[in-house]
């Protein structure tokens, strides 16, 4: 059974580029309900009004990094706690990864990355994409 | 008064005091040590020729200053630019939409997505590097203040490390590696899969 892409999407990043770089590619993937948010404030403030199927998002932010969303959202009581979760971030040494992983993420790009890996990275966490 | 807030022109009067006294006493030994405290002393007005030549104070006021303004500028540029192009890869999308073309440019603009990914890698550079030279910027500031206090200042000031104040998750937050330093996705991909 392939992945529902109509599930909604939420894509943190502060940098404005790097949002529509991933919602294009989310889009060319078949993804075509994404909202966007500029740090992990923002995001966990959304993830108090709607169910996301999927958050990708950056580490580096202000005034709430990535990290600090990822364990405000396991952490939490919300219809938000299990959701897969893709760190895409520039940070890339082993501390992090398993400061990540240790939080709960479902899995970990470093940028720069391609449409492939990222794709390949959804399929991991989501299932095949068909 | 403290002996470490003597300023360089009194040391310098101190040292030419204890010549001028040792220039009295006999003894190649006396002699000797008279010419190294002439060289300290010589030294010492050198360093504070040196530094008048370097505009220490320039590269704090000014050098610095402008460093970082043209660094966002930099940042700035490039963000335009991607979006720009990133405006055109969605024109000509919607132009090919439902034609033989579609597929094609489709897959060729995805290239270009992936490509304007450097806009936020170097802006994540660039960052760190503005932070590098607001460093700069307070150690030059340090330097200022601490040279008057005499050589042994200096060199403390010179060996001593940045030291970062940052607390718990913030020391995660370092910014992009260099390729020498950083983990490709393979290793990354290793390692979260060791958890399992």
């Amino acid at each position: 059974m392939s992945v529902d892409k109509s599930m909604q999407v939420l894509v943190v990043d502060d940098y404005s580029t790097m949002r529509r770089i991933i919602r294009n590619l989310l889009n060319q993937i078949g993804f075509i309900n994404v909202d966007e948010a500029t740090d992990g404030q923002q995001a966990l403030g959304m993830c108090g009004q709607k169910k996301y199927g999927m958050i990708i998002s950056d580490w580096n932010m202000e005034p709430m990094s990535g990290l600090d969303l990822l364990k405000g959202i396991r952490g939490g009581n919300n219809d938000n706690k299990a959701v897969p979760f893709i760190m895409v971030t520039a940070e890339s040494k082993t501390e992090n990864i398993i400061a990540a992983k240790q939080a709960g993420v479902n899995n970990y790009i470093v940028k720069p990355f391609n449409a492939e890996t990222l794709k390949g990275k959804i399929a991991a966490v989501l299932g095949p994409l068909g | 008064m403290n002996a470490q807030q003597y300023d360089r022109s009194k040391v310098v009067q101190i040292v030419n005091s204890v010549i001028t006294k040792m220039d009295s006493t006999s003894g190649d030994s006396l002699r000797a040590l008279s010419t190294e405290l002439q060289s300290l002393g010589n030294a010492i007005e050198r360093i504070k020729s040196e530094l008048a030549e370097a505009r220490t104070g320039e590269v704090k006021d000014q050098d610095v200053p402008t460093a970082t303004e043209e660094l966002d500028a930099v940042v700035t540029a490039a963000k335009h630019a991607t979006d720009s192009i990133m405006n055109s890869c969605d024109a000509i999308s919607a132009a090919v939409a439902g034609t033989s073309a579609e597929a094609k440019v489709g897959e060729e603009t995805t290239k270009i997505y992936e490509a304007c990914s450097f806009q936020d890698i170097t802006g994540q550079r660039i960052k760190k590097v503005v932070k590098v030279l607001h460093e700069v910027e307070t150690k030059v500031g340090q330097l200022l203040h601490m040279l008057g206090h005499g050589d042994g200042a200096r060199k403390e000031l010179i060996a001593r490390p940045v030291e970062d104040m940052r607390q718990g998750d913030d020391k995660l937050m370092n910014g992009p590696q260099l390729p020498t330093n950083a983990m490709s996705q393979e290793e990354i991909d290793k390692l979260l899969s060791s958890f399992d």
